[in-house]
């Protein structure tokens, strides 16, 4: 049920503090959605506008390596956690696979929907960039940190 | 045993001080691909020998050189040692050469040890990254045998790839407990790795643990540490609750040569384990 979305969405620590009627707004491009151990929610290079609100369970991002015998996983992300950025940039396309690692549950997003609602509403759309900027920081900042390869041998 | 939390910094360090006792290999595991641990019982079985979570030996290897190692084993079962040891350089790779039966000299235990007080009646949040697991073990044996104590106890450890992970076996069972929690991440997965793949600070938003209410202590490389002390900073943890522990090249571990000295601290002596406040700005300062 759609209305019932309001709730997990404002919990969602990204979203902490925004204002309720935004919260509403996205609620009308949400679905609950859940996906079992080893299905994807995504795939590489597929078109996809979705992205994901990840309230239970581990989703392992993968790029297929046919050298590295198979699919190397890229980072995981669990409860909290929020997936996808395709959806805000054209032409949306997926760079890695989403893979269930054990029962998810999420709130789903209809990117397009959403950004029909950013381009009506500045001040929605201000929120969301500014929450997502701050989470690719945050990604960037890790990503940085595992690139230095801290535990090497020779530091 | 040498009690040395207060020697003096301008007078020479007394030649017992300096004397290793002999200590015999008992036990020899291979970690990792590059980590060894060495269960020592004194040569000597009246040799007393006690030391507190933290603290660290010059480990002697005859005829090479000495260096400086943290304590890993259960405090509660001195004068046994244990020693987990990264092979980096000269000492390092003539102890791995060693086995059972051999022979080896002590000095210590030196430094200040981790706030096992300070965290009484707090959570206790423990972080350690790839050889850093090493000297934070004593802290979560001696949580486990005091458990009512303390709060929650949990433990984030992040190690370069699966393969990297220390203790394996214990970590198994320290997950299994009911009265701990613990996170294991890799920077980078190997195939058939099922587990958390990001750096360890992100394991820090999520834990359980009542920030206000936590004393956390870090132990690891020193970009990880600062970045980890940053994210419990932000997740609420007072910056007085933060210990960490440094590593600086060492001599006589009586804070009287100068070796590690970084600023007015003294590694060996003041430290390794410091609180977070104390030494922010001398981790962040070049050239030290
Ligand atoms: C208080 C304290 C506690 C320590 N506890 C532990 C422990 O529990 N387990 C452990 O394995 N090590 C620990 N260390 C680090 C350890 O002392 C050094 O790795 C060791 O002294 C190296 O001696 P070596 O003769 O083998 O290497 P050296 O021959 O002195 O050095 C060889 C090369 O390794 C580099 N190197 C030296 N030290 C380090 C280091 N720490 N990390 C990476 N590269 C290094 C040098 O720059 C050099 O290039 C601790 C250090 C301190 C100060």
């Amino acid at each position: 049920m759609v209305s019932d979305l309001g709730p997990y969405l404002a919990e969602h620590p990204i979203l902490e503090g925004m204002r309720p009627e935004h919260i509403q707004l996205m609620v009308g491009c949400a679905e609950n959605v859940r996906f079992h151990p080893e299905e994807y929610l995504f795939r590489e290079g597929e078109k996809s506008d979705r992205f994901y609100f990840l309230r239970h369970g581990k989703v392992s991002l993968e790029l297929y390596h046919p050298k590295g015998g198979g699919a190397m996983v890229v980072q995981t992300l669990g409860e909290g956690d929020v997936i996808g950025w395709s959806w805000l940039f054209p032409p949306h396309y997926r760079n890695l696979d989403g893979r269930a690692t054990e029962l998810v549950r999420a709130i789903a997003l209809d990117g397009a929907c959403l950004r029909g609602k950013c381009e009506a509403d500045h001040e929605l759309g201000y929120e969301i960039m500014k929450r997502f900027a701050h989470l690719m920081e945050k990604e960037l900042q890790a990503m940085q940190l595992r690139l230095l390869d801290m535990y090497a041998p020779t530091h | 045993m040498h009690q040395l939390t207060e020697p003096a910094v301008d007078v020479a360090p007394s030649p017992d001080v300096m004397l290793p006792h002999r200590f015999r290999i008992d036990k020899y595991r291979k970690d990792t691909a590059d980590t060894f641990t060495v269960d020592l019982v004194p040569v000597n079985p009246d040799q007393p020998f006690m030391y507190q979570p933290g603290q660290f030996n010059m480990i002697y290897i005859f005829g090479v050189g000495e260096a400086p190692i943290s304590i890993s084993g259960d405090p509660a079962t001195a004068p046994k040692l244990v020693h987990t040891t990264r092979v980096v350089g000269t000492v390092t790779t003539a102890m791995r050469g060693l086995g059972v039966g051999h022979e080896l000299g002590i000095r210590g235990p030196f430094g200040r040890p981790w706030p096992t007080d300070h965290a009484r009646g707090h959570d206790v949040v423990l972080v350690a990254g790839g050889i850093g697991l090493a000297p934070l073990r004593p802290v979560l044996y001696h949580v486990l045998a005091n458990r009512s104590d303390y709060g929650k106890l949990v433990l984030l450890y992040g190690t370069r790839t699966p393969a990297d992970i220390l203790y394996q076996r214990e970590l198994q069972q320290w997950r299994s407990r009911l009265d701990m929690e613990v996170f294991v991440t890799v920077d980078r997965a190997t195939p058939g790795w099922r587990g958390n793949v990001d750096v360890v600070t992100t394991l820090i938003p999520k834990a359980p643990f009542d920030p206000l209410n936590t004393v956390a202590m870090i132990c690891g490389p020193e970009i990880m540490m600062r970045f980890a002390a940053i994210g419990l900073l932000k997740r609420g943890v007072p910056a007085n609750h933060l210990y960490v522990s440094l590593e600086r090249n060492m001599k006589c571990a009586v804070g009287f040569c100068g070796h590690c000295q970084l600023s007015r601290e003294f590694v060996c002596r003041d430290g390794p384990v410091f609180p977070y406040d104390r030494v922010r700005d001398l981790m962040m300062t070049r050239e030290l």
